[in-house]
């Protein structure tokens, strides 16, 4: 992956506006944060293959991380602290931030196709 | 009736971590080893550092590192193809069946996985769960030994000492290689450790992983 261009990630969230998309999000501090932290708390969430449209989406912040956020019909899909992207061999969007040991802490994707599921 | 051992856990490089020391002897005893591993690890978060892989691609990148692992540790690998995360969401008949079958075909002697309820992540509570119950299947004079491995930072309080220490001490530099086969993984976990022992990475590797216990399961 790469260091987030703001415009270049704009563009290629545009390209992928009113079409029928797929979305992996996902946040989460691992399953062994209170494992090894007895003060922290273990959260994660995530959804593959989220089914749905966007008329509009947009990438905003500046320097280290951003903030993406897609208007659906009837609500939003959002996803805070994505530093890094990239379009992978089968052409889909997947953008993550990842804390400064590599570890993932957030990702959102789009695709065109269902991710494997 | 002939020795051979089962491995039950959840993600590639659990085996590296927590038994691949106990793995190598038996090898050396020229007793098989097989090893049944429930998922690619597909929602792991270690992505290397500096980071090479991505969601999408960490499934392959872990299929080829655990394969890798196996050679390493000179054992049988089946993939059973669950995904990470979702085992405790599975039916726990259905991969107990599904576990049944393996043990039914290969009839071991030792079955070694998690201890459910002391092992930390889900995957690993569920998927020993699940062992421990298609054991359990097992007619009783066909029943391999147990050996189940706590992790949780309370089971010694609670459960007592485990019964099976192996000291695999002899057989590290082997458990280092079967674990640095996993890259993705091991850059991080490695680093961890490091930073908490202040010791070289051998050195300290073995401070946290010298010893593999279990407990022998009480059917």
């Amino acid at each position: 992956m790469d260091t987030i261009k703001i415009d270049q990630v704009q563009k290629e969230i545009d390209a992928r506006a009113n079409k029928e998309v797929y979305i992996h999000l996902e946040t989460t501090n691992g399953a062994y944060a209170s494992h090894f932290n007895q003060e922290a708390y273990n959260v994660g969430a995530f959804i593959r293959n989220a089914n749905v449209s966007y008329a509009r989406g947009k990438i905003v912040g500046a320097g280290a991380t951003y903030r993406v956020g897609l208007k659906l019909d009837i609500g939003w899909i959002y996803a805070e602290g994505v530093n890094q992207y990239e379009i992978d061999d089968e052409g889909r969007l997947l953008m993550a931030g990842h804390d400064n040991e590599g570890r993932l802490m957030v990702a959102l994707q789009i695709g065109e196709k269902p991710f494997t599921y | 009736m002939q020795e051979h051992v089962v491995v039950i856990y959840p993600h590639p490089d659990d085996e590296s971590f927590g038994a691949s020391g106990t793995i190598t002897s038996f090898r050396e005893k020229g007793i098989p080893v097989t090893y049944l591993c429930g998922t690619l690890g597909e929602m792991g978060r270690n992505m290397g550092n500096p980071t090479f892989a991505t969601r999408e691609s960490l499934p392959e990148i872990r299929k080829q590192e655990l394969i890798k692992a196996c050679d390493v540790l000179d054992m049988e690998l089946k993939m059973l193809g669950y995904r990470d995360k979702t085992l405790e969401f599975e039916s726990r008949e259905e991969v107990a069946k599904h576990l049944y079958q393996y043990l039914e075909e290969i009839e071991p002697t030792l079955v070694i996985t998690h201890y459910p309820g002391y092992a930390v992540h889900p995957d690993h509570d569920a998927f020993g769960a699940a062992a421990i119950q298609a054991v359990g299947m097992m007619a009783k004079e066909k029943r391999p030994t147990v050996w189940a491995q706590a992790i949780s930072r309370n089971y010694i309080d609670e459960l007592g000492e485990p019964d099976i220490l192996n000291d695999i001490g002899d057989v590290f530099a082997t458990k280092l290689d079967a674990i640095m086969a996993h890259k993705s993984q091991a850059d991080g976990m490695l680093a961890k450790i490091q930073e908490e022992t202040q010791e070289d990475i051998e050195t300290a590797a073995k401070t946290w992983l010298g010893i593999e216990s279990f407990y022998t399961w009480q059917f």
